[in-house]
């Protein structure tokens, strides 16, 4: 029985890395498309962000350091998509398709050019990176069953940025739902015309907005490559972008129910790896790709109205032109 | 003013300036890798344009590019941007594979060709559809379902190679090898039976497919009614069903046409290249075609001149990557990215400067007067 519960505790802590750069990014989507402004490039962002961060680590040997490349490396990404989409007006969807394509190749060719590595970033001493913090009181209370793995491994041994990741949430809830700036930005998102006649800059929330979106990303890739992992490696965000994107449709573009998808996506990656070759009566062996693909499946199952209506601010993907 | 600038500069100088500057940023990114980007340009266009080897590849990318470049740009003149390019392509490679391991030993050629390009159009259709009936009837946005569709082709295909497709005893996810009888005809081969020598490379007869498809786009959407009730949708559904179109059937249709045009991506690499199923054939075919329908504006022949370009790209990439090593074939993605950041999102970009340059322009002197 002990056992069994170990194992699920680690099943949930690893649930918990997994989806932290999906919270991140999901919410970083989140204040994006609620302004109006789609953000298909969060895949893109979190894996500049994520090389930014693994090369200036190599570098600088320092893990603040290179949280704030990465950040600064997605929010200049994120300009660059509002720069095309409110000042430019151009295709919100196009721009962020070209943003990730950009950042997969842009990666790979400066990884090889200043690294020589294959598009490897060099493996990160722990003093450049963000390593698991034990909390005080994990190792006394090992021995107190239920109660001390459960602070032992659940809540106790993850890094900064996975319990930033979950504040975040409650700070995105009540940004949108408890300040001028979350109500405004909604409102520029629904009905961008009233808060231009109210005398308010839609361009300037939605490049607010954006901005949000690229700090966020950053966190998130820069948690991939020196939290989660020891360097950067090539497309090494595998899709979380969009499967953040998926979790915050799922989640209707609300946070907590985003943060929920992010976690339910995450505990399927994580089953996934903990049933790779295991046999189960009945099924046998688990086929993993099918687990995988699960979180692509609801979100289409859930696009068609079959689990309850996602409907996305209705300001999305037009951009705002002024009337004179 | 938009649209004070005469056709020439709208439709020629606009658009080659936005391709002009991704590529001035691409040579800069060279210059900071600390290569000379003019040796770069000159290595590449040798490695893509000299010799029938160098052509022969060179066509062989670029009859992909044709395909997923004419499936954007079907789709886009409906109003509807086709991510899933990808996914479709795969899926039609798919499709083309089941065949020729199911009939490569009994079905003659003759039967297994047509059935190939058949079968993978009607994959890569069908690969769509779903995405395609859920934007016309339930409204969802095929932007995402046709991402998701990408995400879930990919798992399908590894689940099927690697549990259940794999030829006996193989070590790699990959099928057995086709018959004879279920592979595409060389070009190199086709040509030396007319008395051609030309050098040995993996352009296959699906070269002459993709200039069949080019014809059937143009056809199809400016000379039909139904591309006249595609082009309706693409401009403003409400109007169309004021003309009494259902812009659902047209959404439904277009989309599987598109998935179609992708899926012919499988029928040249699994029938033509590589004769057996294999993972990641595709290798991003389906996303450059996305920068190849915004270079090429959406016209066939666009798409065809955009899709040489990139065909010189990645051929002469890869020369240029075995010649500098600093710079890697992934140079070529860069440039796709930046391409379609100004041919796309920026496109109005360079406008301004234009329409300053021709009000600008000396006038007949009796105007001044």
């Amino acid at each position: 029985m002990d056992e069994a519960l170990v194992i699920l505790l680690l099943t949930l802590s690893a649930t918990l890395r997994v989806a932290t750069p999906l919270i991140l990014c999901a919410m970083a989507g989140l204040f994006s498309e609620r302004s109006g402004v789609i953000d298909i490039g969060l895949e893109g962002k979190t894996l500049a962000a994520a090389f930014a961060a693994a090369a200036v680590a190599a570098v600088g040997g320092s893990a603040w350091l290179a949280l704030g490349a990465g950040i600064l490396t997605a929010v200049a990404m994120a300009l660059l998509h509002g720069y095309a989409c409110i000042t430019q007006r151009g295709n919100q969807v196009v721009s962020g398709v070209a943003l990730n394509i950009l950042a997969s190749g842009l990666t790979v060719v400066l990884g090889i050019a200043w690294f020589q590595r294959g598009g490897q970033t060099p493996n990160l001493m722990p003093e450049a990176r963000f390593m698991p913090l034990n909390w005080p009181g994990a190792a006394a209370l090992a021995d107190v069953p239920v109660l001390g793995p459960l602070y032992g491994v659940l809540v106790s041994g993850h890094n900064v940025i996975v319990y930033a990741a979950l504040l975040v949430v409650p700070l995105t809830h009540w940004t949108l739902t408890a300040t001028r700036f979350g109500l405004r930005l909604r409102a520029v998102g629904e009905n961008p015309q009233a808060v231009d006649t109210a005398g308010i800059s839609v361009a300037g929330l939605r490049y607010r907005a954006v901005l949000l979106c690229g700090l966020l990303t950053g966190i998130a890739g820069t948690y991939l490559a020196i939290a989660q992992n020891a360097g950067f490696s090539r497309d090494m965000t595998a899709g979380q972008g969009y499967i953040a994107l998926a979790a915050m449709i799922f989640g209707k573009w609300r946070p907590y129910p985003a943060l929920g998808a992010c976690l339910l996506f995450g505990l399927l990656d994580a089953a996934a790896i903990r049933l790779q070759g295991v046999r189960v009566a009945v099924i046998g062996e688990v086929p993993v790709q099918l687990i995988q693909a699960l979180p692509y499946a609801l979100t289409v199952i859930l696009l068609a109205g079959f689990i309850g209506r996602a409907v996305a601010p209705r300001a999305i993907g037009v951009p705002y032109m002024k009337e004179h | 003013m938009r649209g004070a600038l005469p056709r020439w500069i709208d439709v020629g100088l606009v658009p080659l300036a936005n391709v002009l500057i991704a590529f001035a940023i691409a040579g800069l990114l060279v210059l900071m890798i600390g290569e000379n980007p003019l040796r770069a340009l000159r290595i590449m266009l040798a490695g893509a344009l000299v010799g029938g080897e160098a052509v022969g590849y060179t066509l062989y990318y670029t009859t992909n590019f044709v395909f997923t470049g004419l499936a954007v740009a079907l789709a886009f003149h409906a109003g509807l941007f086709n991510i899933g390019g990808e996914g479709q392509a795969y899926i039609g490679g798919l499709g083309v594979g089941l065949l020729a391991l199911a009939g490569d030993g009994t079905l003659p050629f003759w039967l297994l060709l047509p059935l190939g390009l058949v079968v993978s159009a009607a994959f890569g259709a069908g690969w769509a559809l779903v995405p395609a009936y859920l934007q016309a009837y339930r409204g969802s946005h095929i932007v995402i379902t046709t991402i998701m569709f990408n995400f879930l082709a990919a798992a399908l295909m590894v689940y099927l190679l690697v549990n259940v497709l794999i030829a006996p005893g193989s070590m790699s996810p990959e099928s057995r090898e086709f018959a004879h009888a279920a592979h595409l005809p060389f070009m190199h081969d086709v040509l030396a039976r007319l008395g051609l020598k030309v050098a040995n490379t993996p352009l296959n007869m699906s070269v002459l497919a993709a200039a069949v498809a080019c014809v059937f786009v143009w056809v199809y959407v400016w000379h039909t009614p139904w591309g006249y009730e595609l082009r309706t949708v693409g401009h403003s559904e409400r109007a169309a069903v004021y003309a009494g179109i259902r812009p659902q059937r047209v959404i439904v249709a277009t989309l599987c046409m598109s998935g179609a045009l992708a899926g012919f991506v499988g029928f040249n690499e699994i029938m033509g290249v590589h004769h057996r199923l294999l993972l990641n054939f595709t290798a991003g075919y389906g996303f450059t075609g996305i920068a190849v329908a915004l270079m090429g504006r959406n016209h066939p022949v666009g798409v065809v001149l955009a899709s040489l370009l990139f065909g010189v790209l990645t051929q002469g990439g890869a020369e240029l990557a075995f010649e500098i090593p600093t710079i890697t074939k992934e140079m070529i993605v860069v440039i796709q990215g930046l391409v379609i950041l100004f041919s796309g999102a920026l496109a109005h970009l360079s406008r301004p400067w234009f329409e300053r340059l021709y009000a600008a322009r000396p006038r007949p002197a009796a105007e001044g007067a």
